[in-house]
């Protein structure tokens, strides 16, 4: 009997390590996991590329410190000078070439769509691509690609949620980009409001020609409006805010957080000019004075000061990088021994809450099999001429 | 000339042979790189043959991927269908745009061409034309298979039908360039004066000019669309007719073989320079460029003629 025992027990000890088998799609082994990405390092984005040179800085501290379960992490990533065209051959080369187990962080909307069908097709994950379009969260349709950032429409949603909330008799005014970031966030305006959708008055686009948005600023204070949302980018929408206080318009007014920077947005419209915009914010802005002494973002400050002295430590994109480079640690962590890319697609729509310190307090990241947006929370923020101030809970799921 | 043709056969030959060799990622890039050939060719028709400088031919390249996307995507209309489309399309777009840059030399046609080329990526954005060129989101083409049953996978059937266009279209630009137009053209280029006192019709052979390399040009784009599966217009900005215009100087100019050392130049210079650098890949690609201009001042095809030369002299 006690022998039984003893032959069951030595029968399960074998059977254990079995069980943890490790399983590897190309791009893994039991030393590195390779990992692929695209970044505009040069043309007319090329501010953005700054991205991909942080989350190379993440993988490196990653690396020193040990890599992910043992293994070191090799980040490829290659300039497509946000050129379709050239996004579509360098993630080819990263899939057929490189053989990476997936690509991550592809910047751009036209750059992911020119890859979308590729990358569904050859079954690679597609994972936390650079851009807020809500199409990249289609697990029926595309299970490869998976967003990271809020949506613009769920973004939207929230403005109006607060909206409903506070001001349930306003009449609204809007101005958005005539492109598909515009009618994303419009779309999920009409949305978020519903059924109380003629609370707006007036809808007013412009074009990324047009050399000012004066007149349209001019149209949209006519229809008597008293809410007014501003869908605009940079350039724009320091226009906006700046040609509304100098006609004397004094809506409330609601600011997508594409242009929330305070150095490239707010202090060209002039600050006192600003003060009252409402916002959503999701990252911790490494410009803002409450978060000067904030434990994430001095560690964030370290990091760039070891691993990427070059880079700015005024630029929020740089604690984007690094945020996004926690997430896909996190879902490295949890693919353990199991490196296959269907196992790494599982892990990342499995995330329960995770928290990524970079980002505001109660924003955290979640997903599951019908749900492939891992953030869509954040918090409003006011501008008070100085900084942006939090205020409410945070909203979104 | 026998030479030349022997060479001809071995070059086809390499090129026949090679996607058989290369992974289909290799495959993929050889395609682009005849697809720019023809690009260039169109492009040096016009400036290197008849002195019009262009600034804005990726304008042209546009206008024909745009034609191939939206006739297969909207007739649903085969792929190789589109290309006689895209081809015409485009020579009547730029015979058009041919006539009133007449009025302009030099310098200034090279303004306005460059106006066209910063143009047309907003063109192709706007509203009321979204409903065939879907706005910014573009339209995404399904890859073309090979027919009859042929043992050959996408990317390399792909590779062997532009590989035929290309070849057909050389044969045509050699054979026009080669004979009385060719000629007419060049000396429109050296002395517009003495070419009219000759009995050269500057105006019609210059906006033909101006036609047919926008005919090349187009069909380039509209291969060029096939081969990626997806049009949009950031993939048609600036730089892209500034880069053709490095290939024709870089390549050779008033060369038809120049067109492929031009193509291999712009596909892969630019990776290297990004394999060199992160920080600045247009810096490197900037050196490069120098580098051949200055050892080369007559383009590659300019220092293999010589190279050849100087080996049957002796």
């Amino acid at each position: 009997m006690r022998l039984h025992f003893f032959i069951g027990l030595l029968a399960a000890s074998v059977a254990l390590p079995a069980l943890a088998q490790k399983k590897y799609d190309p791009g893994a082994s039991d030393r590195e996991i390779k990992i692929g990405n695209t970044n505009p390092y040069s043309g007319p984005a090329s501010a953005y590329g700054t991205i991909g040179k942080s989350i190379a800085a993440y993988f490196k501290m990653v690396n020193d410190q040990g890599g992910i379960n043992g293994r070191k992490v090799t980040f490829i990533s290659y300039d497509d000078s946000y050129s379709p065209p050239k996004t579509v051959e360098m993630a080819r080369k990263l899939v057929e070439q490189d053989e990476v187990l997936f690509v991550f962080q592809t910047l751009g909307t036209p750059s992911n769509t020119a890859i979308h069908q590729y990358m569904n097709m050859k079954k690679v994950p597609q994972m936390h691509v650079a851009t807020g379009a809500t199409k990249w969260n289609d697990p029926k349709g595309h299970p490869w690609t998976m967003g990271w950032q809020p949506s613009y429409q769920s973004e939207a949603k929230i403005y109006a949620a607060h909206l409903l909330k506070t001001k349930p008799n306003a009449k609204i005014a809007v101005l958005y980009q005539n492109d598909d970031y515009g009618k994303d966030y419009l779309k999920g305006l009409h949305d978020g409001l519903g059924d109380k959708k003629s609370m707006i008055v007036k809808e007013v686009s412009y074009e990324v020609s047009d050399p000012t948005v004066d007149s349209q600023i001019v149209q949209l204070q006519a229809s008597g409006a008293d809410v007014f949302f501003n869908i605009t980018t940079p350039k724009f929408a320091a226009m906006a805010i700046r040609k509304a206080y100098d006609i004397g318009w004094k809506p409330t007014q609601y600011l997508n957080n594409v242009s929330i920077g305070v150095k490239s947005v707010l202090e060209p419209a002039g600050l006192e000019k600003s003060v009252g915009l409402i916002t959503l914010g999701y990252l911790k802005e490494p410009n803002d004075k409450q978060f000067q002494n904030d434990p994430a973002i001095v560690k964030w400050r370290e990091f760039m000061k070891k691993y990427y002295p070059d880079g700015s430590l005024i630029d929020n994109l740089n604690v984007y990088g690094y945020s996004v480079g926690e997430t896909i640690a996190q879902v490295l962590r949890q693919c353990g021994d199991n490196l296959t890319r269907e196992n790494v697609m599982r892990q990342a729509a499995s995330m329960k809450s995770f928290r990524v310190d970079t980002l505001l307090p109660g924003v955290n990241i979640a997903t599951s099999a019908q749900d492939f947006a891992p953030i869509e929370a954040g918090q409003l923020q006011r501008f008070d001429g100085k900084e942006w101030v939090r205020f409410g809970e945070v909203m979104g799921k | 000339m026998k030479k030349n043709i022997f060479l001809i056969v071995v070059l086809l030959g390499v090129a026949c042979v090679l996607p058989f060799l290369v992974s289909n990622y290799r495959t993929f890039q050889l395609t682009l790189v005849l697809v720019y050939a023809i690009a260039l060719l169109g492009l040096n028709i016009l400036t290197g043959y008849s002195g019009q400088i262009s600034l804005g031919h990726g304008a042209f390249y546009a206008l024909g991927a745009y034609c191939a996307a939206i006739l297969m995507d909207k007739a649903g209309l085969p792929y190789w269908a589109t290309l006689p489309a895209a081809g015409a399309v485009c020579f009547v777009a730029g015979f058009l745009f041919g006539l009133p840059a007449l009025r302009l030399e030099g310098l200034y046609l090279a303004l306005a061409t460059f106006a066209l080329g910063v143009a047309m990526p907003q063109l192709l954005k706007y509203h009321h034309l979204e409903k065939w060129t879907g706005g910014v989101q573009g339209i995404v083409i399904p890859k073309p298979e090979a027919p009859f049953g042929l043992p050959l996978n996408a990317d390399q059937w792909l590779y062997f039908f532009t590989l035929a266009v290309m070849l057909a279209m050389f044969l045509l630009g050699w054979n026009l360039l080669r004979g009385r137009v060719g000629r007419a053209l060049t000396a429109i280029r050296d002395h517009a004066i003495a070419a009219e006192a000759m009995g050269v019709h500057n105006a019609l052979y210059k906006s033909t000019a101006f036609g047919v390399s926008a005919l090349y040009t187009g069909v380039a784009g509209a291969l060029g669309a096939i081969a990626v599966q997806f049009v949009a217009p950031d993939s048609f900005n600036i730089f892209l007719s500034i880069v053709f215009l490095v290939g024709i100087v870089v390549g050779g100019l008033a060369s038809i073989s120049g067109a492929l050392y031009g193509a291999l130049f712009i596909q892969f210079v630019p990776n290297i320079a990004d394999e060199i650098s992160k920080a600045a890949p247009w810096a490197v690609f900037g050196i490069f460029m120098i580098g051949f201009v200055y050892l080369m001042p007559t383009g590659v095809a300019g220092a293999v003629r010589l190279l050849l030369a100087r080996r049957k002299s002796p």
